[in-house]
């Protein structure tokens, strides 16, 4: 290549998109950000504007992590990974997918901090314990890196639970003092996106709309975009409408559980998770947890790893909508599964009323996971 | 002699830093650290054994699934639970997606990018030659002029630009990079393609677990995924059809994209079949039943014990010979070599207070503990699955690899090296692609005759017995992973698992052995130890997972209990 070329359109510059595809794509991450309609021309005209001119530079960092959330981010599809990777941002440092390591990385790392400001996405949960022994990258501890980095950020992403609020690591004994980015920052926008992974689609909404406005969107008082967690998994749940008629799974593989029934007293944890999962499934709305039949786990809330667990115990009656629901949920089960059926189902309840039982027998003794919700 | 520090080790999931004595051009000497920790055995226990695989499941998400199988799997074997034919074939589909997303992601996005590829010469090729190299090797309708041209206009700008993002840095321009720019070009494309083919082919995931990274479906005694033929909300025939769609475009890519560049790879460099395997030592659990009953003897890899690179005598693996030691790694000693079930730690970090330049080698140096069967060091992975399944004369495994060496030109003991790794993996993903639809059949077959059945129990802790004991094994595709689980009174009381890397990336043991990496980096040529592009090839043959290695225990050396009989 010799010369500048002539500024390519961004449908040009987006790998293959026709025009077409990429008006389509910036409506879809209008509709995600919950903007009117007509705010699709300005994303287009920022997305554009990114690809031709000046991409700007991120910094990705992972501590106590599994890679979970870089791989959601691979499943990226408007736009897609490569698009942000080659035409709407400079992700100059991305331990996993990055050409460089060593020394030849940690060039790459000061580099991209002279480029102030920059965008930090971190990944993994930050360990305070001993000193920071417990996640050294280049000899330097987590908590050293992640201070020395936020400091030229225009704004930080937390992606996932752990960076966002320690996550697993955190969960009770906490061994190793596990925290989020939001204990070790100050003093610079701090976006937290949570999810066991983060969805594909809240990261490629929040950083489209950080090209658009330069700004993060509206959160809510943990850190997290309203646009994606502003309502209740159960709200939204496509599920519900058994749930208030009282049409419950009792069994795996059961009649109900075949006809996608609610999975509430199977331990679903819809009704305190704040997430857009039922609207924008995973994978491209290919499917999500609750329509692959098994119960929410609220992935999205801090401490969830023990508010959630155990995960299959149900959240009790207090969610129930009402007495005359809770009596007509009786003579649904009855009349979907017949005599047998509704003898298995009064069978299973003793037997967890037994269980319920011994294990508050053993709680006083126990060293037991923190919180539980029943 | 000069210290040779790699940390980050880029490209690998997780934590690694390589350290290396290098004289005359030469690794002399090298240690392996992981260097993050989480202590999640600590946050097992006392918890609900059921919930055990969604927590082990995020040990790593890079192969999301691999954990939740090994946990189920352990759970499922200490409460004497056999979960029925459709949860194996649905488990076998979501391993085989998994294997194939992860080889095919491994090899363009970690790998060829910037161990085997020379993006900076790109701009130099004739797209016109490089469609005509691609279409000698595949007929694969992406390898078109008009792709190429595009493909090398975007590299090439990008290049221009000065802003390379990831790319910046990267060794370029390093001797070692010998494809000629036409096929650098060839692999740009495909490495853009993959990167979609990825994002689609995972779908099958979404299909049988509900979502990727970490699979939602799972369950002890089984899968919460409901089969259904009539049902919207179950597996049903709509679904069926689109996983064979996804089936299908995956082999199509493996099979026209994936092997032929891996080819295409491997004749190139060709010096690299004589360097890098120094442990001789291979060990594979064996997975994939075929027979939905999940009958071990079923396996489509077998399982078994190659010792010395002998081939001729396979032995099975007798799970009370492992043994892990912590002599050099981060942890209060224990007694000696002790099996999974007897493993005490005490983590206890006695390196140099960060920052640090340089470990103390003569020290303890990792997280990573030292796994050793009979004491051995035991290399895993693909080339010790497709070693042992072809040594036990598993016929399309031995097909496939015959093929390959032929078409290579080399000889079956040359797989013992670093490109023996590259081809034992093109080897198992053009056999699990064609198995993929074996057990579509299957699973077909079942929703025909009504088979609605997913899970047995008992699923109701108050109906199982006050203290049992289990192991779970899975053979991931970065090697043979196990889950010991004990339990009392339904909660779990121990968990340990040894993983892939944990083998693979050990640390020396008290006799001085250094683990199987430690081992192959030793004779390696650097060329230009400001860039050591040789190094790197070796590590990442291994594919390191360094969330899963570092061993996922006690974190405070709390009591953790004494050891509970079978119940």
């Amino acid at each position: 290549m010799t010369g500048r070329t002539p500024s390519p359109t961004p449908t040009e510059l987006l790998t293959s998109l026709s025009r077409r595809e990429f008006l389509r794509l910036c409506s879809f991450m209008t509709a995600v950000l919950a903007l009117p309609a007509r705010y699709g021309t300005r994303v287009a005209a920022a997305l554009g504007e990114a690809a031709t001119s000046g991409r700007p530079t991120v910094i990705w960092l992972e501590f106590q992590d599994c890679a979970g959330d870089t791989e959601s981010f691979l499943r990226s599809s408007h736009p897609t990974a490569a698009e942000f990777l080659f035409d709407l941002l400079s992700l100059d440092y991305h331990e996993v997918l990055m050409a460089p390591a060593g020394e030849a990385a940690a060039r790459s790392l000061a580099e991209a901090m002279e480029r102030t400001p920059y965008l930090v996405v971190v990944e993994g949960s930050i360990p305070t314990a001993d000193g920071g022994v417990y996640c050294t990258v280049g000899g330097r501890t987590a908590v050293d890196t992640l201070t020395q980095v936020a400091e030229g950020a225009a704004a930080i992403l937390a992606v996932g639970t752990c960076a966002a609020f320690g996550g697993l690591p955190a969960a009770a004994p906490d061994p190793t003092g596990a925290v989020g980015v939001r204990d070790i920052v100050d003093g610079r926008p701090l976006v937290n996106l949570p999810g066991c992974p983060v969805n594909a689609v809240n990261l490629a909404a929040t950083l489209v709309h950080h090209l658009t406005f330069g700004e993060l969107p509206a959160l809510d008082e943990l850190g997290r975009p309203l646009f994606a967690y502003g309502s209740l998994v159960h709200d939204h749940c496509p599920r519900r409408g058994h749930f208030d008629a009282g049409r419950f799974v009792r069994e795996w593989g059961d009649e109900g559980h075949r006809q996608g029934w609610c999975l509430y007293r199977m331990g679903c944890k819809g009704p305190a998770a704040h997430s857009n999962c039922p609207l924008v499934g995973w994978n491209d709305n290919t499917s999500w947890p609750i329509g692959a039949g098994h119960p929410c786990l609220a992935c999205t809330e801090p401490r969830f790893w023990d508010t959630s667990a155990p995960f299959y115990r149900w959240m009790g009656e207090e969610h129930l909508p009402m007495r005359r629901a809770r009596e007509r949920e009786g003579e649904g089960v009855g009349v979907a599964l017949g005599v047998g059926g509704a003898a298995v189902a009064a069978g299973v309840g003793a037997a967890a009323l037994v269980h319920q039982r011994r294990r508050a027998r053993r709680g006083a003794d126990t060293p037991a996971p923190q919180g539980g919700a029943t | 002699m000069s210290r040779l520090v790699i940390d980050p080790v880029t490209r690998i999931e997780g934590h690694l830093r390589v350290e290396a004595e290098v004289r005359d051009g030469v690794v002399r000497e090298a240690w392996a650290s992981g260097t993050m920790f989480r202590g999640i055995e600590q946050i097992l226990q006392g918890r609900d054994p059921r919930d055990a695989w969604v927590i082990t499941q995020r040990i790593c998400s890079v192969c999301t699934m691999v954990h939740a199988l090994a946990s189920v799997r352990a759970v499922e074997d200490a409460l004497g639970i056999t979960p029925p034919p459709l949860a194996v074939i649905v488990r076998n589909l979501i391993a085989a997606f998994q294997y194939l997303h992860d080889h095919v992601v491994t090899f363009f996005h970690l790998r060829a990018i910037a161990d085997w590829m020379d993006v900076t010469r790109i701009a130099e090729a004739d797209p016109d030659e490089a469609v005509e190299i691609a279409q000698a090797i595949s007929d694969w309708p992406g390898n078109s002029p008009g792709r190429f041209r595009t493909v090398q206009e975007k590299m090439g700008a990008l290049v221009a630009s000065g802003l390379l993002g990831p790319l910046a840095n990267g060794y370029w321009g390093h001797p070692g990079y010998t494809l000629s720019p036409e096929v650098n070009l060839m692999l740009a494309a495909h490495y853009l393609e993959a990167l979609d083919w990825q994002r689609e082919v995972v779908k099958a995931h979404a299909i049988l677990g509900g979502k990727n990274p970490a699979l939602q479906s799972f369950l002890v005694g089984g899968m919460a995924l409901p089969v259904d033929l009539d049902s919207s909300a179950a597996l049903n025939a709509d679904r069926l059809a689109h996983l064979r769609e996804l089936a299908e475009r995956a082999k199509l890519f493996v099979d026209h994209v994936y092997l032929a560049d891996h080819f295409a790879v491997s004749a190139e460099y060709g010096e690299w079949s004589s360097a890098g395997e120094r442990t001789g030592n291979f060990m594979a659990y064996g997975d994939f039943p075929l027979d939905p009953s999940g009958d071990p003897a079923s396996f489509a890899f077998p399982g078994g014990i190659i010792l010395d690179r002998d081939l001729t005598a396979i032995q099975p693996v007798e799970h009370e010979l492992i043994t892990e030691e912590v002599t050099r790694s981060w942890y209060a000693t224990q007694a000696g070599a002790v099996h999974p079930w007897d493993g005490e730690t005490d983590p206890s970090y006695t390196g140099a207070t960060p920052p640090y330049r340089y470990l103390d080698t003569d020290a303890a140096y990792s997280w990573v503990k030292a796994p050793r069967y009979e004491g051995r060091p035991m290399e895993v992975g693909p080339l010790a699955r497709v070693l042992v399944a072809y040594a036990s004369g598993v016929p399309r495994v031995r097909e496939l690899t015959d093929g390959v060496l032929e078409r290579t030109g080399l000889r079956l003991p040359e797989m013992f090296s670093t490109l023996g790794r590259r081809i034992a993996r093109w080897v198992e993903t053009a056999y699990l692609a064609e198995l993929i639809f074996t057990w579509l059949d299957q699973l077909t077959e079942a929703m025909g005759e009504g088979d609605g059945r997913i899970h047995a129990g008992p699923w109701d802790p108050a109906d199982w017995p006050p203290t049992a004991r289990g192991v779970g094994f899975h053979e991931a595709p970065r090697g043979a992973l196990g889950h010991w689980v004990q339990i009392r009174d339904g909660r779990i009381e121990r968990y340990q698992c040894v993983v892939p890397t944990t083998w693979n990336v050990s640390p020396r043991d008290a006799s001085g052995t250094p683990g199987p990496l430690e081992a192959a980096l030793v004779g390696i040529p650097v060329v230009d130890p400001a860039r050591p592009l040789e190094v790197m090839r070796v590590i990442h043959t291994f594919d390191p997972c360094m969330a899963c290695a570092v061993h996922v225990l006690d974190a405070r050396g709390r009591p953790i209990g004494t050891i509970v009989e079978p119940g």
